[in-house]
């Protein structure tokens, strides 16, 4: 079992993805599917990196949902923003010290920044200890690195258990 | 067809469409490139978002049944994205693209490059 599915939850993923495209369960998808789900994997056995398993998913269902709902209202912000005179903007780099360890969890973490507008994240420290981040508008940087520890970075921290 | 879905229908897409128009305008006029970057990766997001569920709901309600593919492609754009822009960032800091005059702490470009712990907060937290 161990050696047919050496990522057992992509494997599910990817079948389920195969299937959505597709938009069909008839007996010839489901074999693409499953050839797919034990093939791509053991591909990618060389490149496997031991990501750290969701502690809570109902804690990350919570996090998607919160940061889905960013998203949309820092949207508005930044249109705002974009849209006036740019000299009123103060754009900005800044590093925040991470208290999250591991590649995945920082890499989550970037990526919200990412997404997130208003904010790109640039580079980690080669120690991972510090996220370097550019923001569009800097007015506050304390309150900013504040914001998004509180706001992001507990929750991760609790849903992968580091 | 239903006029409400279609009332529906045509406000996101209208709204999708200005989002993804504002993301090129912000690409047109900030001044350099790190504050550029924030408009295409963003604004899209929301842009694309809302002409995906725009389709969702025109492939749906004529189709019948759920349409899945544009839930697909919101997916791979909300784990593509983030990706590309940090190696956009990444590769601008290595390049040592021009920053903005007006930008705080243009200095911690280099320290990132370098990929070091900043200078002068390491003092002050320890």
């Amino acid at each position: 079992m161990r050696f047919l599915f050496p990522m057992p939850f992509q494997s599910l993923v990817l079948f389920i993805v195969w299937l959505l495209l597709s938009e069909s369960v008839e007996p010839g998808h489901i074999v693409l599917a499953t050839i797919l789900a034990i093939g791509i994997p053991q591909m990618l056995r060389g490149v496997q990196v031991n990501s750290m398993a969701i502690q809570k998913p109902f804690l990350a269902l919570l996090y998607a949902i919160k940061v889905f709902g960013d998203i949309v209202f820092a949207n508005f912000e930044v249109a705002v923003q974009v849209l006036g005179p740019s000299k009123n903007l103060k754009p900005g780099f800044f590093a925040i010290p991470l208290d999250l360890k591991g590649e995945f969890p920082i890499t989550i973490l970037a990526s919200t920044i990412c997404l997130t507008p208003g904010t790109v994240s640039a580079e980690v420290s080669s120690d991972q200890k510090w996220l370097y981040v550019h923001a569009l508008n800097l007015v506050d940087e304390a309150e900013t690195i504040e914001g998004i520890k509180t706001r992001y970075e507990k929750p991760l921290k609790e849903i992968f258990g580091c | 067809m239903n006029v409400y879905v279609e009332l529906i229908v045509s406000a996101l897409l209208i709204m999708g469409g200005l989002f993804v128009l504002l993301g090129s305008i912000g690409l047109l006029k900030l001044p350099d490139f790190y504050m550029r970057l924030h408009t295409p990766t963003k604004a899209t997001t929301l842009g694309m978002g809302a002409l995906l569920v725009a389709s969702m709901i025109i492939t749906s309600v004529r189709n019948g049944g759920l349409s899945a593919h544009e839930l697909l492609i919101s997916i791979f754009l909300f784990i593509t994205a983030p990706v590309s822009a940090m190696m956009l960032a990444k590769t601008a800091l290595h390049l040592q693209v021009k920053i903005a005059e007006n930008s705080r702490n243009p200095e911690l470009a280099d320290t990132a490059k370098q990929q070091e712990h900043p200078a002068q907060s390491e003092k002050t937290e320890g």
